[in-house]
């Protein structure tokens, strides 16, 4: 069923296509038609056995070439975007200063935030959860600040602690603080009174019942807001250094390359964000499989 | 909630007033905690100009100025315990406003000021909520698009769904300025760019909420709907959307406080004319912190009307399909 479903898509876009490249001519119609010879190459690739592992590099492969066709075909101009190849050129050219960069942000500035703001933020909700009005009354206000915009509190960190690095660690540490404590509280909650009710038969003490149940309960909600943790803070580093920092960091680099118009190497940058992001967001991934393998989420799907 | 005539709706049934008490009680009980933290913080914050003006005002001090810079505010403040005091709550510009200074401003700019006046908060918050409304738009119908996409094509569920996370690793925000220089170069000016930004952080918990939700039906329905030989649009319609509701308001929740801030973030690089990012960046050109700290209490007011208007939405919406809980 799904074997002769999947290629619909393909046959429908590809008169899609055509009858838009008739109308278009030339370059655009060629992009059009290596997108659909990829596209179905993936579409055959997605029934083979390794296709969890194929098919996304495939799919990145294919945007990059389509992006790179696109520039060169159309000839886009650099100032608006530049081509794969440029930004590699360009990477590969100021590896020294994008070392210099990602040490600042990313490992001065957002690791030392993260792991304080996550720490306060595990170590807060475990003395919150020993009190039922506790938290009652924190988790909407917790849940409220959650949502609220506080990459905007940016500007009076970088007031109070300087340009340093010191700044972008405390934005930081404002940033993933309750997002993790929202998690770690709610899942702290996640017993159920079977369990709860095992515990007491074995005479546990209120220590023994957090060690042995309500941490390992929490556990899957608290890599849920490590994760979300992540990525907030790689955004708070760098957005807290557009309000003033040293000449150094992907943010400085951002806004000062983008002055010059100097594309390939705010892609270059961006890259070297991307890459940091997906690397620690691929490594709490990883720890969250290697400790929380119990839980239905982690199991094989479907 | 539920329908008072329901069977069961009168059993353990408290007094309104009591519930609300309830609810709000601890709530209200760690406001206030937050505010009087926030009170003393302002004593040692703002010591170190309180001891100046006390200075300047003709008061004799045991520590001098160029003393008081090596010390840290706190020990300033135990230096001068009653300077510090005093100063505290009134300064012009406070490293740290006392909340009655960020409400005045807040009052100041929103109740005091014509709308259409440049020193109009809630001006400002206008010229924010466009791009948030556009951006959440854009961004929630793509998201609701791409997951239909991911639940019916194994291709796109394999291919696109590992990018799409990728995708939010990426911090958005930093190429916020870029995608307005650039748009601007070509000629792309006003609600678009930053609508562009809103939409790419709002489309991600819309399409991953969407994706679990169309997934919710049970193999029992979706069983039933196939012996009566539905076609995949039917399925689509009367059972996967619907079903997927809940799922769908409670990313909507996340997806448009998400297109807030990036309307915010999309104001800073334009060079700080209009809206809430902007008040914010001339603040912190200007070091007018009250001013800063209004507007960061303007976008989270913003923030908080935003989401409350989806909670109502979904509550009427999942009410008349008896999906309430």
């Amino acid at each position: 069923m799904t074997g002769t479903r999947s290629w619909i898509v393909p046959v429908a876009g590809a008169a899609l296509a055509f009858a838009l490249a008739a109308a278009w001519l030339g370059p655009v119609a060629l992009v059009l038609v290596t997108w659909l010879a990829l596209w179905a190459l993936n579409a055959r690739l997605a029934e083979a056995p390794a296709a969890r592992l194929i098919a996304p590099v495939l799919f990145g492969v294919t945007l990059l070439v389509l992006w790179e066709m696109t520039v060169h075909l159309l000839e886009v101009p650099t100032v608006i975007l530049p081509a794969p190849s440029q930004i590699g050129v360009a990477f590969s050219k100021n590896l020294p200063t994008l070392w210099a960069d990602f040490v600042q942000t990313v490992l001065k500035g957002a690791l030392s935030g993260w792991l304080i703001g996550c720490a306060a933020g595990v170590a807060t909700a475990l003395l919150v959860a020993r009190s039922d009005v506790l938290r009652r009354g924190l988790l909407p206000v917790g849940n409220f600040m959650a949502a609220l915009p506080i990459v905007g509190t940016a500007p009076i960190l970088v007031m109070w602690f300087g340009f340093g690095w010191e700044s972008k660690a405390a934005v930081v540490v404002v940033m993933v603080f309750f997002p993790v404590l929202v998690n770690t509280v709610a899942g702290l909650q996640d017993t159920d009174a079977m369990q709860r009710d095992l515990m007491r038969t074995y005479g546990a003490s209120p220590a023994q019942e957090l060690r042995y149940l309500k941490i390992r309960a929490a556990l899957p909600f608290v890599f849920n807001g490590l994760k979300i943790a992540t990525t907030l803070a790689l955004i708070g580093a760098i957005v807290a250094e557009f309000f003033g920092s040293p000449t150094v960091g992907l943010g400085f680099r951002i806004s000062t390359e983008v002055g010059r118009l100097n594309l390939p190497m705010v892609w270059a940058s961006i890259t070297v964000a991307a890459l940091a992001g997906s690397l620690s967001y691929g490594l709490i991934a990883l720890l969250e499989r290697r400790l929380t393998f119990w839980h239905p989420s982690q199991r094989a799907r479907r | 909630m539920t329908d008072a005539t329901a069977p069961g709706a009168a059993i353990g049934r408290t007094p309104l007033l009591a519930r609300i008490a309830h609810a709000a009680g601890p709530v209200l009980a760690v406001v206030a905690a937050l505010v009087a933290i926030w009170y003393l913080a302002c004593i040692p914050m703002n010591a170190a100009q309180s001891a100046l003006d006390a200075e300047r005002a003709g008061s004799e001090l045991s520590t001098t100025a160029a003393d008081r810079r090596s010390m840290s505010g706190l020990s300033v403040a135990l230096a001068h315990p009653s300077e510090a005091l005093a100063g505290a709550f009134a300064q012009e510009r406070p490293r740290l406003p006392a909340p009655h200074q960020v409400v005045a401003e807040l009052w100041d700019s929103t109740v005091d000021k014509k709308i259409t006046s440049r020193r109009s908060l809630v001006f400002h918050a206008g010229i924010t909520l466009g791009p948030t409304l556009l951006g959440f738009a854009i961004g929630s119908g793509l998201g609701i698009l791409l997951a239909i996409g991911i639940v019916h094509s194994r291709v796109m569920d394999l291919s696109v769904m590992p990018w799409a996370i990728a995708s939010q690793t990426i911090p958005i925000l930093a190429i916020a300025p870029m995608i307005i220089v650039v748009l601007n170069s070509v000629g792309v000016q006003g609600l678009i760019p930053k609508a562009i930004i809103s939409a790419y952080l709002s489309f991600f918990p819309v399409t991953v909420g969407m994706v679990k939700g169309l997934r919710a039906p049970s193999p029992a329905d979706l069983d039933l709907m196939r012996t009566w030989n539905a076609s995949g649009m039917r399925t689509l319609i009367s059972l996967r959307l619907p079903s997927s509701l809940p799922y769908l308001f409670a990313s909507l929740k996340i997806a448009i406080a998400a297109a807030l801030v990036g309307a915010i973030i999309g104001e800073l690089p334009t060079g700080a004319v209009r809206g809430l990012g902007a008040r914010l960046l001339a603040g912190s050109y200007y070091g007018q912190t009250v001013q800063i700290w209004s507007a960061l209490f303007g976008a989270a007011i913003v923030a908080a009307a935003l989401v409350a208007t989806v909670t109502l939405i979904e509550r009427i919406t999942l009410k008349r399909m008896g999906l309430a809980r």
